[in-house]
């Protein structure tokens, strides 16, 4: 197994647990077949990337995975439990959280309510006990907000910007909301839709030691798409690559760039 | 410090509802306790309850509902079912009296103590509007709309026909145009039975106190884990269920609670009009509480307030009373009251023309309006480009 030069070789765990795993996942909308028969296992603490061209299927993919789309055909287990017909909603309180590709945040609401919605699946207050604001409640309003800020600051938002609209943000910190929100909920399991799409190279780079922290601080297992081949070949331990919905390749970094199928499916047949 | 300005900020609502709470419950004194203007103000207090419970669900969740009046029909009935003489064979001509007012508990028919009968319709309401929630579940935007007028529709026809469903032994549904009357008169333990007929204050100082108490419940459900929910469900569905938000059961509970209002209201209207009647319950009521929030600003509680107060007041006084002859003094044989309904589109025309976001307009509202955000909002809202696949079998 090779791993990275730069990722800690200890935390790492090859051939550990399993947590998720796929097993002949198809999606077909109408005659479109977008996702065709895709099995794949993600290791606990484990950092796996999904690539391929664009149209691949890999938005798709991971909208079944949160449980926005159900799969056609297949079966989708987390943590050994069928998660294929579960809603969203139940999806994230089991621990898995998303960032989207274009940045969906609450455009209107401030930073931190932005993750407090994140922390939603932790709450417990009731629509009683909220008209009640019975102590339980008040207590756990005020945990909830000093978390949110926890979290804001963690992912490297200044702490004058917390009660600032999502919509007024700047773009790197719109992304860093995204993640502070999805790890509100604490996940075991995050995935990241592009997280550094729009981003200068010295932010990737950045963001790609924040998914190493991740990992090694909070436990993590991180699922990402993802473009940008230098950070796709500097983080990723397995790498699956999608094709016209298909799975083409998977493999370590190495197995994977020397693999002709993925070469002719970025770059087109040679000769 | 920011617990500090999370407290002022809930402090200036709270210094605001006790400023305009205490100068309201003093106006009544200013006049003749039969008063029009006091029967103004109550009616526009019930409108009040009513507008603040519609911008739960359309202000707050995004839920266009325009057959909110089903809500007021069903709470008003209730109140007409629980205090008259309309079941009157009930219990061997006898009829049932728990803990009803003095001369009420001689009568035939069933009878319940007052604030008995808002707490059933409240609940009774509250079903209601989950039941009506359920089918627009699989719908967005203009879709939700369409079923939520046909349901206020389908009330006012069980209402207008209502005389004409029996069951048990002759009891009818409802009394049609007929009107189910007389309802008694609200009698609280502890209190002197209001009587209509030589003053009009008590009613005002109750309904009143269900502005306080809906406004109170709005502020705390605003800025609460429900509040958060409903507002980021308003503003992307697909990203809030992705958060954990459960989608049927948040946006069953914004239905819910909002119709209880509309029961509430209308309710107590029910026994202040002492009279419950099928025409009340046409669709342009829907519209006139809806008008209501958009005038004053969707989401905006203090908005909701003014836009109710103001066109409850455009309604019973200024057009009936100030203006109404300015049709014959420029030579035209007609009242002004007949055109209430063109007034009233007339002044949300106006508003959508010059002040689209609405007179009081909540900050997140203006920001969607003036930056151009179409986000998942209630009227025209754009659909995103990802459905939840929700309830799929």
């Amino acid at each position: 197994m090779t791993t990275p030069a730069s990722a800690p070789a200890a935390t790492t765990a090859p051939g550990g647990k399993i947590l998720l795993a796929t097993e002949s996942v198809s999606k077909i909308f109408g005659g479109l077949v977008a996702v065709n028969d895709v099995s794949f296992e993600i290791p606990e603490r484990s950092i796996v990337s999904i690539i391929g061209p664009n149209g691949a299927g890999k938005t798709t993919f991971f909208n079944m995975l949160t449980g926005l789309y159900k799969p056609s055909i297949g079966r989708i287990t987390f943590d050994g439990q069928d998660i294929s017909r579960t809603r969203p909603d139940r999806i994230t309180s089991l621990g898995i959280a998303r960032t989207f590709q274009n940045i969906r945040l609450f455009a209107t609401m401030s930073a931190v309510e932005n993750v407090m919605v994140g922390q939603h699946a932790r709450m417990r207050a009731g629509l009683l006990g909220s008209i009640v604001r019975m102590p339980r409640v008040r207590r756990e309003e005020r945990d909830v907000r000093e978390k949110a800020r926890e979290m804001l600051s963690y992912v490297g938002l200044a702490s004058n910007v917390h009660d600032e609209l999502a919509i007024n943000l700047a773009y790197g910190d719109q992304r860093r909301v995204e993640i502070a929100r999805a790890l509100a909920s604490d996940p075991r399991l995050l995935l990241l839709d592009e997280p550094t799409a729009g981003m200068n190279p010295q932010e990737s780079d950045q963001l790609t030691s924040f998914m190493r922290r991740l990992r090694d601080e909070r436990n993590l297992t991180l699922l990402l798409i993802e473009h940008d081949m230098k950070v796709v070949m500097g983080v990723s331990e397995r790498i699956t690559v999608l094709d016209h919905g298909e799975k083409i390749a998977e493999g370590d970094p190495h197995e994977v760039r020397a693999n002709p199928l993925v070469v002719e499916a970025y770059l087109g047949k040679q000769g | 410090m920011s617990a500090l300005v999370d407290r002022l900020g809930h402090n200036k609502n709270l210094v605001l509802a006790v400023v305009c709470l205490a100068f309201a419950a003093i106006l009544p004194l200013f006049f003749d306790p039969l008063s029009s203007i006091t029967d103004n103000f109550i009616t526009a207090g019930a409108y009040v309850v009513m507008a603040l419970g519609l911008n739960i669900v359309v202000g707050f969740a995004g839920l266009l509902d325009l057959g909110y009046v089903a809500f007021y029909a069903l709470g008003a009935y209730t109140m007409g079912w629980f205090a008259s003489d309309h079941f009157s064979s009930v219990n061997g001509e006898k009829g049932i009296h728990i803990g009803a007012g003095q001369f009420a508990s001689t009568l035939p028919g069933v009878h319940l103590n007052f604030l008995m009968i808002l707490v059933v319709a409240v609940v009774i309401v509250g079903i209601a509007g989950m039941l009506i929630g359920l089918p627009t579940l699989r719908l967005r935007g203009d879709y939700i709309a369409i079923v939520t007028l046909a349901f206020g529709e389908i009330i006012y026809r069980f209402a207008v026909n209502g005389d004409e469903i029996t069951f048990g032994e002759g009891y009818k549904l409802t009394n049609g145009r007929q009107a189910i009357a007389p309802v008694d008169t609200i009698d609280i333990p502890g209190f002197a039975p209001f009587d209509s007929a030589f003053n009009l204050r008590p009613y005002f100082w109750f309904v009143l106190a269900l502005v306080a108490l809906v406004l109170l419940v709005n502020f705390r459900l605003r800025d609460s884990r429900l509040g958060r929910a409903w507002i980021a469900i308003r503003e992307d569905e697909v990203a809030a269920a992705s958060m954990g938000v459960p989608l049927v059961k948040t946006k069953l509970l914004a239905y819910a609670t909002g119709a209880a209002f509309g029961g509430m209201s209308g309710a107590f209207l029910g026994a202040y009009q002492a009279s419950v009647q099928a025409d009340q319950f046409k669709f342009g009521f829907s519209i006139f509480v809806l008008a209501m929030i958009i005038l004053g600003g969707l989401g905006s509680i203090w908005g909701v307030v003014l836009g109710a107060v103001l066109l409850s007041f455009i309604n019973t006084y200024f057009i009936p009373d100030v203006f109404n002859s300015v049709p014959h003094s420029l030579g035209l044989d007609f009242d002004l009251t007949v055109l209430n309904f063109g007034i009233f589109g007339f002044l949300i025309l106006l508003v959508m023309v010059l002040r689209p976001q609405g007179l009081l307009p909540e900050r997140r509202r203006a920001m969607e309006l003036t930056e151009g955000l179409g986000v998942g909002g209630a009227i025209g809202g754009a659909v995103s480009d990802t459905t939840v696949e929700v309830a799929q079998p």
